[in-house]
């Protein structure tokens, strides 16, 4: 369901990711102030991009699964937030080394988007304890995604006030990114990103299909150990086996177990 | 809706001046957090930042309380149930809980804010006030709407206490934010609220996102 594409679109991503470090090492020249330690831009600021990329993209998916109640765009949110967190501890790593490289300090409270990322982190590492601390499943899928809607237009809200209050006393460091570079790091930035967002692309892709086979198997598991248990113990007569299709109903999704059992 | 809502806001206020569940509870603890923070900073009077910070920390942890506390009645004593099978917009209950927090909110800072100037202010709190009252009015809304959102979000699961809390606390962050900002001169001497109207409108912007964000999603909660 979720596999389909994966091996072209890994192959590309591999393609893509050898490109952007051959650029970053071979192509892009030297930055004059910061010297080699810059080259840890290529890697930072496509991460924290893409990161909160897929935050946002997470909440769209979730607002999709509310509307469309299809549980398959509840699972593509809750991919995405998992990936997107794993990458921010990533931005919170490279961006401290590249703080402490070229500030001198591992942590700078007045830089607002380091304070917003962080707040953003904080928030989004609560999702996996309020998903799995409710059991049931159709409940835990609409939560969590009325979760990824709210969270999801919280990022936006969060950088814009974070950045505003903080720069009415702070010049903004990074203001420049982009504008002031010469065309050779631009260049590889540029390569750098599409490789980042293919890369989340793939791993999302593959987390996807992943979840879903380990969650068919254990569908499947759960009707051979029922047929099992039957097999020892048959129940007579027609009113128990609706019984128990029932009671099996919730666990397993209707009509992949009850095609099998009518034919019995 | 409004009735509804009003209903429902009537049930609330009455269970809490009955049984005495958040409100006192919120207050005392923010009394005995001003104390705490007495002994934690080790000083007799605050002024500016720090007093504005002292306070909003101590206002916000009052209202982890109360968020905490939003959905018990519905919760332990079936009230739910009978809200679910009312013919009623679901949105009525994110409503209700959200002006009670609101109610709760104001009766806590009106024993808080007193209490901090008694104990730790150490600039004289009354020309301060006419601004501070409107700051604290602001915020309130704001924290009113994301609490009861972040209550109803946490109202099925089952450490919904702690996760109220991790919800609430970063997404309270922008408005604290403006709230310490605002605060801060009027604490530092100044008797006008200039330079803080900026962050009132912060507030106000981030109260009205939520308010809308809420009534968009909450609908999707309550489905069976």
């Amino acid at each position: 369901m979720f596999g389909r594409g994966l091996v072209t679109l890994a192959l590309i991503t591999a393609a893509a990711v050898g490109l952007a470090l051959g650029m970053v090492f071979l192509y892009a020249p030297l930055d004059a102030d910061q010297g080699f330690v810059q080259k840890i831009f290529y890697l930072h600021v496509p991460l924290a991009l893409v990161a909160l990329a897929g935050f946002v993209a997470a909440g769209v998916m979730g607002a999709l699964h509310l509307r469309s109640g299809d549980s398959a765009w509840d699972l593509r949110s809750y991919v995405a937030i998992h990936l997107s967190t794993i990458l921010g501890v990533g931005v919170l790593v490279t961006g401290a080394i590249w703080a402490r490289a070229s500030w001198g300090h591992w942590w700078v409270w007045s830089e607002p988007t380091l304070v917003a990322f962080l707040i953003v982190f904080l928030l989004y590492a609560v999702y996996p304890m309020l998903r799995f601390s409710i059991e049931d499943p159709g409940r835990q899928g609409r939560y969590a995604s009325v979760f990824a809607v709210a969270a999801g237009a919280f990022v936006p809200l969060n950088f814009a006030i974070v950045r505003s209050a903080e720069s009415l006393t702070h010049p903004q460091v990074f203001s420049t990114t982009g504008s002031g570079m010469p065309a050779e790091m631009l260049a590889t930035f540029l390569a750098s990103m599409v490789a980042m967002a293919l890369l989340y692309a793939t791993l999302w892709k593959l987390e996807l299909t992943a979840k879903h086979a380990s969650e068919q198997l254990r569908r499947l598991r759960r009707r051979a150990e029922r047929r099992a248990g039957e097999s020892v113990a048959p129940r007579p007569g027609g009113g128990a086996s609706a019984g128990s299709s029932r009671t099996g109903a919730p666990a397993l999704s209707g009509t992949a177990y009850a095609a099998p059992r009518g034919g019995r | 809706m409004t009735r509804a809502a009003l209903a429902i806001l009537r049930k609330d206020l009455l269970v809490e001046r009955r049984t005495r569940e958040s409100v006192p509870a919120m207050a005392l603890f923010s009394v005995t957090v001003l104390v705490l923070f007495h002994f934690a900073l080790d000083r007799d009077s605050l002024d500016g930042a720090l007093a504005s910070g002292v306070l909003w920390v101590t206002l916000l942890l009052a209202a982890v309380l109360g968020v905490g506390r939003l959905f018990a009645s519905e919760r332990e004593e079936g009230g739910m149930d009978g809200i679910l099978l009312a013919p009623i917009d679901r949105t009525a209950v994110w409503v209700a809980k959200a002006l009670a927090l609101l109610a709760y909110l104001v009766v806590v800072e009106v024993v808080a804010v007193p209490v901090f100037a008694l104990l730790l202010l150490g600039p004289d709190l009354v020309p301060a006030l006419p601004a501070l009252v409107v700051t604290l009015v602001l915020a309130d809304v704001g924290l009113a709407a994301v609490g009861a959102l972040v209550a109803a979000l946490a109202a099925e699961s089952r450490a919904r206490e702690l996760v109220a809390t991790l919800l609430f606390l970063p997404l309270v962050v922008p408005a604290a934010v403006a709230a310490t900002a605002a605060t801060e001169p009027l604490f530092a001497g100044a008797q006008t609220a200039a330079g803080s109207g900026r962050w009132l409108v912060f507030l106000a912007v981030y109260a009205v996102l939520f308010v809308l964000l809420s009534v968009v999603v909450l609908d999707y909660l309550q489905e069976d």
